[in-house]
């Protein structure tokens, strides 16, 4: 043998030299690379291989078979469901262009009054779980027993209400009102491109007000509000809080409860698998339409520095134009939270406003006495700051990757990164269920695999964010470093990272925030020890104790947005970057 | 021995061909540019000199040592080089001294060595008084001083630069072209400039290598590169020139209404057939009369055409009676002719050089 192989060796010299000063050359950095790597196929790749395969899968045997389709989509109910979530997205995405198209307008291009403080709202809307809003619904809208059917029966002296709060109708208004804030920004951010002059146009050859919003600026921006209604299209039927707290109790069912009930014991996650495949076909075919119509710069003719902008003058219709804008508010923030924090310092919501039913117990009672609550307080907060730092280590290694081109397939792991963004939670979950619960890893139940499935979650928006950063970097920074002697990780820890110290701050918030209450995944993945706020808030609410669950809501809602304002604080003040050294 | 080797250099990215086979060896001390126009290469034979783009043929050589060869290379950090970046990239998170510190450091030399090296390298490029600043603080001319002091203070091997005037404004150019020639006057290290802008070579370079895609055209010093350029391309790169044709017939050469003695011409005997030659508007000199002392090099009779005042000089355009060839002269400001004025036009031989 030793023989053979020099032979080899003499026959073909140049793999063995070759090998050898490439060793002499190798870069300690590339084992960190190449670790990142497999992590990101570990988080990204295999789950969803994993997904795809077992749903082919006979649960005991493992052959391949197609049973588990026909089983999903076998029974009447099942199909229903799935025509359900259609008619929940498409009345969800309707209702929420006729709420976000013309406020987006209103803000961008009208001298419409206290446009901060609807502003101000629409973000209020944006950082409310949806869950938390259809709570909310349900102490307003409840029948019989909701705030406004008890104002209705007051004022008009009917002995039942109107409003019935558990029904599609129901379902759709409050998923509509959680998510009209992404036609709104999709729409304001297109129209503040929209330069005056394009009005003015066709003012000069004779249009009125109308007539030039109708037939010139909205026409513009029409792809960008397409765009926002087919996100909001996704998150409906991608959500599952909102719809369990509400389709459930009206005894229908959508796609992503009808997952739920195939993980009610005994667990059948091929079944799941199967029956989840068309949501995620449906998600990635509107995810690219999506993308397409936004990238057909010809015809959107929105050209970045517009020009001129000029408010348009409402004159007498500032003020129902105000006043839609408030209605919208109201229904999305305003009523759903006051009457959660009535709850929340209430004895009993049903009795009222009233000095003697106010308690500050209901915090007193998730914060210091019932230790199950304190533990998904320390759980919620605990893995939303690994996974945020988990998610933002990893993408920054990855983006870093892709931006310097450092291994070939760099777009491949690009793709990686971001196709958690159009996978719907749910559907995540199931993935990492099969790929990660049966042994040999065994991970259900750990906080381990909470942390990891949120990571793979939100690695998107972490993702995105680093690589804007990487780019706002000119690449002859780190390059000085290497000529002057200094390795990559030198230059990553000495100048990349405090350059990107500000992106990276900002990237933890947009990471934490929706992983503290991230619950379409969580509520899947949890087990008895693992428990966050979010299905928590689930389990209360099944419970129907509506006070301590509006405590817990409230904490976590206080809480978001204290860490986002503390953090624009922090992050504002690194504008003195230089200084801070 | 040469200090720095590159020998058939290439790079393709796919199927275009960046850098198409450069040779080129530097001599310890040595100041050379990359001359040429955006995208003939010089930027990507300068990053495969440093080590961050590896060639995809031929070797790169140090002091005998094969830096880079198309199995792999030495990585940037390992090669003892510094480097100028077009955008300076000085970090804007650490100090001016910081900064100049940071090479150092990285050899571990003692605290006190640094700081009295950083001292030093700071009062050579006068930036003593500014040593805590941060670079936004700075000046464009400023920050380029730090970069300079940077790449210099570690007594590189070999220094490179990647076009780092393009980014000042102009009299700031001028100024740092001789900063830049003065500071290799003083430290001797071995330098690859890359430009653009021919006269930043000429000030700062003892030889220059003109570049056109991907490949070497001619490799000089400034003087002979500028009268005598060896091709039609290095001819109209460098500063500007008149191309005229001529064909050998045996003894002379004759061009447009006049002619040249072979003798009369550097190398003339090796002249056959058709032949182009560069002739400098500034060899050439207008006069009312023929010339007196006739004999040294053919004089035309022209009639001037065009013409423009540059303060320095005026700019004539002018063509041989009956003849059809346009010849661009320059002549002094009181040397003042009328357009349609004929005048008297005398070639120099010596500054005449055939091309290809």
């Amino acid at each position: 043998m030793a023989s053979m192989s020099r032979a080899e060796a003499l026959a073909h010299p140049e793999p063995a030299a070759a090998l050898t000063r490439w060793l002499s050359r190798f870069e300690p950095s590339m084992l960190l690379w190449l670790a990142m790597i497999a992590v990101l196929v570990f988080l990204v790749a295999s789950p969803m291989v994993r997904l795809v395969v077992s749903s082919f899968q006979e649960a005991e045997t493992g052959a391949l078979t197609l049973a588990n389709y026909f089983e999903a989509y076998g029974s009447l109910r099942q199909l229903q469901a799935l025509l359900n979530s259609l008619e929940l997205g498409l009345g969800v995405a309707l209702l929420a262009g006729i709420f976000g198209v013309p406020i987006a307008w209103a803000i961008s291009r009208t001298d419409m009054p206290a446009k901060g403080f609807v502003r101000l709202m629409v973000f209020g809307a944006f950082i409310t779980p949806p869950y938390l809003g259809a709570i909310g619904w349900i102490l307003l809208a409840g029948p019989n027993s909701g705030w406004l059917n008890k104002v209705w029966m007051a004022l008009s002296g009917a002995d039942h209400g109107i409003f019935n709060i558990y029904s599609m109708t129901g379902l759709i208004v409050v998923v509509a009102v959680a998510s009209f804030p992404y036609v709104f920004v999709f729409t304001s951010s297109a129209l503040d491109l929209v330069s005056s002059e394009m009005e003015d146009a066709a003012n000069i050859l004779g249009a009125g007000i109308l007539r030039t919003t109708f037939r010139v600026t909205l026409p513009l921006v029409l792809p960008a509000i397409l765009g926002g209604l087919i996100i909001s299209f996704l998150e409906a039927i991608a959500l599952f809080g909102a719809p369990a707290l509400i389709a459930l109790p009206a005894r229908f069912h959508v796609v992503s409860t009808q997952l739920w009930q195939f993980f009610e014991y005994p667990v059948r996650v091929e079944e799941a698998a199967a029956y989840s495949i068309p949501l995620l076909l449906i998600t990635v075919v509107m995810f690219w339409l999506q993308r397409s119509l936004m990238g057909r710069r010809g015809y959107t003719a929105v050209t970045g520095k517009g020009g001129e902008r000029r408010a348009i003058r409402l004159g007498a219709w500032r003020w129902p134009m105000f006043g839609y804008a408030l209605f919208v508010c109201a229904m999305s923030v305003l009523l759903p939270m006051l009457v959660l924090l009535q709850a929340a310092f209430a004895k009993a919501w049903g009795r009222g406003f009233s000095l003697d039913n106010l308690t500050l117990h209901n915090f007193e009672y998730v914060l210091f006495e019932q230790t199950q609550a304190q533990q998904a307080i320390l759980n919620t907060f605990m893995y939303a700051g690994a996974t945020a730092f988990a998610a933002i280590g990893l993408s920054l290694a990855i983006a870093y990757v892709v931006s310097r081109r450092v291994v070939p397939w760099t777009n491949v792991l690009a793709f990686l990164c971001m196709a958690p963004f159009v996978i719907p939670g749910i559907v995540l979950a199931i993935g990492f269920y099969a790929a990660y619960a049966p042994p040999p890893l065994a991970l259900y139940g750990t906080a381990l695999m909470m942390i990891l499935a949120f990571t793979t979650r939100f690695l998107p928006i972490a993702y995105t964010s680093n690589v804007a950063g990487m780019r706002s970097i000119n690449p002859e920074m780190e390059e000085a470093v290497r000529i002057l002697g200094g390795g990559r990780l030198l230059a990553i820890r000495k100048v990349l990272a405090p350059l990107l110290k500000k992106s990276l701050a900002g990237a933890w918030i947009l990471v934490f925030i929706p992983a503290a209450r991230e619950l379409s995944s969580a509520i899947f993945l949890v087990g008895p020890n693992t428990r966050v706020i979010s299905v928590m808030l689930f389990d209360l609410s099944e419970e129907g104790n509506f006070e301590v669950l509006a405590a817990l809501g409230a904490i976590l809602l206080v809480t978001s947005v204290v860490i986002a304002g503390l953090g624009f604080r922090v992050i504002g003040r690194d504008f003195m970057l230089r200084r801070s050294q | 021995m040469s200090k720095l080797v590159l020998r058939g250099v290439e790079k393709r990215f796919g199927d275009t061909v960046a850098v198409g086979g450069v040779d080129l060896a530097l001599e310890e001390g040595e100041f050379v540019s990359l001359l040429g126009p955006s995208g003939c290469g010089k930027t990507t034979t300068l990053r495969m000199i440093a080590g961050f783009i590896d060639p995809t043929a031929g070797t790169i050589e140090m002091d005998g040592k094969v830096l880079s060869s198309r199995s792999g290379s030495v990585p940037p950090e390992r090669r003892q080089m510094s480097m100028i970046f077009q955008s300076y990239a000085v970090w804007p998170n650490m100090t001016v001294e910081q900064n100049v510190a940071f090479g150092l450091k990285l050899r571990r030399l003692a605290g006190e060595e640094v700081r009295r090296r950083v001292g030093e390298m700071l009062d050579v490029v006068q930036m003593r008084h500014l040593a805590e600043r941060y670079p936004a603080e700075l000046s464009g001319g400023q920050q380029q001083r730090v970069a300079l002091a940077r790449a210099i203070v570690i007594k590189p091997a070999v220094l490179l630069l990647d076009e780092p005037l393009s980014n000042l404004d102009a009299n700031l150019r001028e100024e740092m072209r001789f900063e830049i020639r003065r500071l290799h006057e003083e430290f001797r290290i071995t330098t690859v400039y890359v430009t653009h802008d021919q006269s930043e070579a000429m000030v700062t370079s003892d030889r220059i290598a003109v570049m056109n895609q991907g490949r070497i055209e001619q490799v000089d010093d400034p003087h002979t590169l500028y009268t005598k350029p060896r091709t039609r391309f290095v001819a109209g790169f460098i500063g500007r020139t008149n191309f005229i044709e001529g064909a050998s017939n045996g003894t002379e050469i004759v061009f447009d209404r006049f002619s040249v003695p072979k003798s009369a011409l550097e190398n003339g005997a090796a002249l056959t057939g058709k032949i182009t030659f560069s002739v400098r508007p500034q060899s050439m000199r207008l006069s009312r009369a023929p010339s007196e002392r006739a004999g040294k090099g053919p004089q035309v009779e022209v009639k001037v055409i065009e013409r423009a005042y540059l303060g320095e000089y005026w700019d004539y355009v002018v063509m041989p009676a009956h003849g059809s060839i346009r010849l661009r002269v320059t002549a002094p400001p009181l040397e003042v002719y009328g357009v349609g004025e004929s005048a008297w036009l005398e070639l120099d031989p010596s500054q005449m050089a055939p091309i290809v």
